[in-house]
């Protein structure tokens, strides 16, 4: 049997009000997988935490190479060879790639580790410029860049937080040959997910954690099935999803001919979009994030007045040129993938935050009334089980599942005729996960057109009833889910799709 | 080693004792700073926070102090609260005073009460034109209108300087920068039959729960709110940018500019060059003071106001230098920050920590 590189002893850890951890028990060998499974809450990013230093335990023990230690700090966490790739990223936003790898590294100059970020990024397929600013990298690409962050200290023990929800299938292969490259080379692997079908085909070993205990220790993953773990984690299965038949409508939005500069020197220049989305249609916009879906929504949601060709229209009403309160007005409404900051005002409560969007479905009055306000709210936290103090409790309180609900229950609560989505289930668990995407399809079934940007090519597979891929700001024709495959799916994402023009100067090759 | 740790929440109860804190360290420091100066340091406290409010006449003085301060700095925390940072509001004063000048030079001794609400009504005007300047060079050139508030003040000076020297100055002044004494049909009335205190104070204090209505309880208000809080919540709701500049902008430089015209048809009655006395510096002190809450502004102003007259005393009966005030407005501003630190921040006294972390 392979040692042991890092063993916890009955850790416990609690918050006022919260048991984090309760005796929680973890053994990594050396070169080992290990799977940290559980739901948002179960207690994984505390355990996380206490690994990497950032949070010391009431109680317990943590092992490193068999020898007790007390981690006081990341840094000392890192000197041991502790690395972790965080869920929530910790980038400078000014600063480029490079400054921003280069703060955590110190010895090198910038110019080798701009060096060596290329090469990390080659390598495994991380694509990242180095000379960007953050400032104008998505979602998906920020997280590359904490990868190879993390990558760039050769650790001993790699800790991934949900590290795959933004990537490519492709690249999702690429990552996990990536990481067992890495395990093979000795490094320990600790793997948080809540992806079952990840865990099983990644994870050498796996632990499960529920309400802060383990519920599950699996020294094999060979014999488990996604039922068997889920029931683990959750201590259920979770509940499946009722689709009806597909029964499209009357156009609800129409885009046509949709042109668009970019808007930064890093943004996607949309070139010629044109699609409808239908009453009781969901189409479902796959892509590597980065190449144009921001943009479009941007324009979507019309947040900033753009010049450009093309139009949109609402239920045949021509939006281009309205604002985001007068599209709300015709029945367009927007979640966007920014809960904290953008769909909500951190500092405001649930109550406040219900007045940005919802001023509409509020009687009018000269004055604001609190009353009617927290009702509101109130009926969004029972309708959508949201777990708040209540109306008053202020948006930065709420778990990012929590809030996401919320949000995502506000838009729905509208009964919109069109729903713009992007990443609705990003990061979240699987049982808030697993509800919102239930709302999506009621919504649907309500005869409302959604349109869904997500990254989870899983879930746009199950929810969507029609496909397209967005790539280098082009816009692939659609294709019914029903034929769709990740194969195929994984092909258009590098913009091949028949009659594209990269497909065809392809075909012109060899 | 001190060390500040962010708070996740700020403390509720640091939020409300903050001021008050910070008014101790004040109080602390000038008594220190009194015994430094040689002086009997009771007394001199006595010229801060007991003379000021000794008396019916001590209060009219107060009230003349307090008016412009809780105007201006009510629209300044409009202003703060939106993220817009207009600090050259003693510019609008200014405007406001040379506005309203203009008007009064106009009366007639039977001139009716419609003269006095054109006279105030003009200072506003001329407030919220030069902060409009602010906004205009915002919202067409992003020009940091910080930068161009402030610079406007300078203008504004440059502009009475010429008024009084020139075309407005007082043809038997003895050649004094000033205009004529504004007649009496000109002038803002008194509250009380030789008090004077005048209409400028009521005027004020309806305008602090008018604030209070249109910051928390008005969509127009939340919309502000929202912008300054979070701009890109309010992009996605579709609350307009632009109105979230020009809005806070204009309400603040008509308050201003009618504290202008009360100062200069109220206590003063003509335009000199000592019309400006720094009010409109001082109330931002007096805006974050009050915590960019109206009530609080309300409390501030006075506290504020009472530095200003204390100061004055401590000139005249203890000979201490006239910048007293200005050294204690300082002080409170400068606590207050520090107070304001430690709401959103802990502190925390750790012996060493990097020892423990080399234990390993």
């Amino acid at each position: 049997m392979r040692a042991l590189r890092l063993e916890l002893q009955a850790i416990s850890k609690a918050y006022p009000g919260v048991r984090a951890n309760d005796g929680v028990c973890l053994k990594v060998a050396e070169g080992e997988i290990h799977a940290v499974l559980g739901e948002n809450g179960a207690g994984k990013s505390t355990l996380m935490k206490i690994i990497y230093g950032t949070v010391q335990p009431d109680a317990g023990r943590m092992l490193w190479h068999g020898e007790p230690v007390r981690l006081t700090s990341p840094e000392h966490a890192r000197r041991l060879g502790i690395s972790m790739v965080f869920q929530h990223f910790s980038l400078f936003e000014s600063l480029t790639v490079t400054e921003n790898v280069w703060l955590g590294l110190r010895e090198k100059s910038r110019d080798q580790v701009a060096m060596r970020i290329r090469a990390l990024a080659k390598t495994y397929g991380l694509d990242v410029e180095p000379e960007r600013p953050v400032y104008t990298l998505s979602v998906g690409e920020r997280q590359r860049v904490e990868i190879i962050r993390a990558l760039l200290s050769q650790p001993k023990l790699l800790i991934l937080d949900e590290p795959t929800s933004v990537l490519t299938p492709q690249a999702v292969a690429d990552l996990f040959a990536t990481l067992r490259q890495l395990a093979k080379d000795g490094c320990s692997i600790l793997y948080i997910s809540h992806k079952l079908d990840e865990i099983r085909t990644l994870c050498d070993a796996c632990t499960v954690l529920r309400a802060g205990k383990v519920t599950g220790e699996l020294k094999s993953l060979g014999n488990e099935s996604n039922a068997s773990l889920s029931k683990l984690m959750i201590g259920s299965e979770p509940p499946k999803l009722e689709h009806r038949p597909f029964e499209p409508g009357e156009v609800r939005l129409r885009v046509e001919d949709l042109t668009r500069e970019k808007p930064t020197e890093y943004g996607t220049t949309l070139a010629g979009i044109s699609f409808s989305v239908r009453s009781g249609e969901i189409l479902g916009l796959a892509g590597v994030s980065g190449n144009g879906q921001a943009e479009l929504l941007a324009a979507l949601a019309g947040e900033q007045p753009q010049r450009g060709r093309g139009t949109m229209t609402v239920n045949g009403v021509d939006v281009t040129r309205l604002g985001p309160a007068r599209r709300r007005k015709l029945g367009l409404h927007f979640v966007p993938e920014e809960r904290l900051g953008r769909a909500t005002v951190p500092s405001h409560s649930l109550a406040g935050n219900a007045l940005l969007t919802r001023k509409a479905s509020l009687p009018t009055s000269l004055l604001l009334q609190d009353k009617p306000l927290r009702a509101l709210a109130r009926h969004l936290i029972e309708r959508f089980s949201i777990k708040a103090s209540g109306p008053n409790a202020a948006a930065r309180s709420l778990s990012g599942g929590n809030l996401q609900k919320y949000v995502v229950g506000r838009e729905i609560d509208a009964a919109p005729r069109v729903l713009l989505m992007a990443q609705p289930t990003w990061g979240i668990d699987v049982g808030a996960a697993a509800q919102i995407r239930a709302e999506i399809l009621k919504l649907r079934d309500g005869g409302a057109a959604v349109l869904l940007v997500s990254e989870e090519l899983d879930e746009l597979l199950e929810l969507s009833d029609t496909l397209r891929v967005m790539a280098g700001g082009r816009l692939s024709p659609p294709i019914a889910a029903a034929n769709a495959s990740r194969t195929l799916i994984g092909e258009w994402m590098s913009g091949l799709w028949p009659g594209s023009f990269a497909a065809q100067t392809q075909g012109a090759l060899p | 080693m001190i060390t500040l740790e962010p708070r996740a929440e700020p403390s509720r109860w640091l939020a409300v004792a903050s001021p008050l804190l910070a008014l101790l360290a004040t109080v602390t420091l000038g008594l220190l700073m009194f015994v430094l100066l040689g002086k009997d340091a009771l007394s001199c406290l006595q010229m801060f926070f007991v003379e000021p409010i000794k008396d019916g006449r001590a209060l009219a003085e107060l009230s003349i102090k307090v008016t412009p301060l809780l105007l201006i700095g009510l629209g300044l925390s409009l202003c703060f609260r939106s993220n817009v940072w207009n600090i050259g509001a003693e510019g609008q004063f200014i405007l406001g005073s040379i506005f309203a000048t203009g008007v009064a030079l106009r009366a007639t001794p039977d001139s009716g009460i419609g003269l006095l609400i054109a006279l105030l009504i003009a200072g506003a005007i001329g407030g919220a034109l030069w902060a409009g300047l602010a906004a205009a060079l915002r919202d067409r050139f992003n020009a940091s209108e910080i930068l161009v508030s402030l610079m406007l003040v300078y203008v504004a000076e440059q502009l009475l300087g010429y008024l009084v020297n020139g075309p407005w100055k007082d043809p038997n002044g003895y050649n004094f920068p000033q205009t004529i004494s504004f007649l009496e049909s000109a002038r803002i009335p008194r509250l009380v039959e030789g008090s004077r205190a005048n209409i400028g104070l009521p005027l004020a204090l309806v305008s602090a729960p008018a604030c209070w209505l249109f910051i928390h309880k008005s969509y127009a208000g939340y919309r502000l709110d929202v912008a300054g809080l979070s701009p890109p919540a309010a992009r996605y709701a579709g609350f307009s940018e632009r109105s979230a500049l020009w809005l806070p902008l204009l309400v603040s430089g008509a308050l201003a500019g009618l504290a202008g015209a009360l100062e200069v048809a109220g206590p003063d009655g003509q335009l000199t060059t000592h019309v400006p006395l720094g009010y409109g510096f001082a109330a931002i002190i007096v805006a974050f003071v009050g915590r960019l809450e109206p009530i609080g502004v309300v409390l501030s102003s006075v506290l504020m106001s009472m530095f200003y007259i204390g100061g004055e005393l401590s000139q005249s009966r203890l000979g201490l230098p006239k910048s007293i005030s200005g050294v204690f407005q300082g002080l409170l501003l400068f606590s207050l920050l520090t107070c304001d630190t430690l709401v959103k921040n802990k502190l925390r006294i750790a012996l060493s920590p990097s020892s423990k972390a080399a234990a390993k």
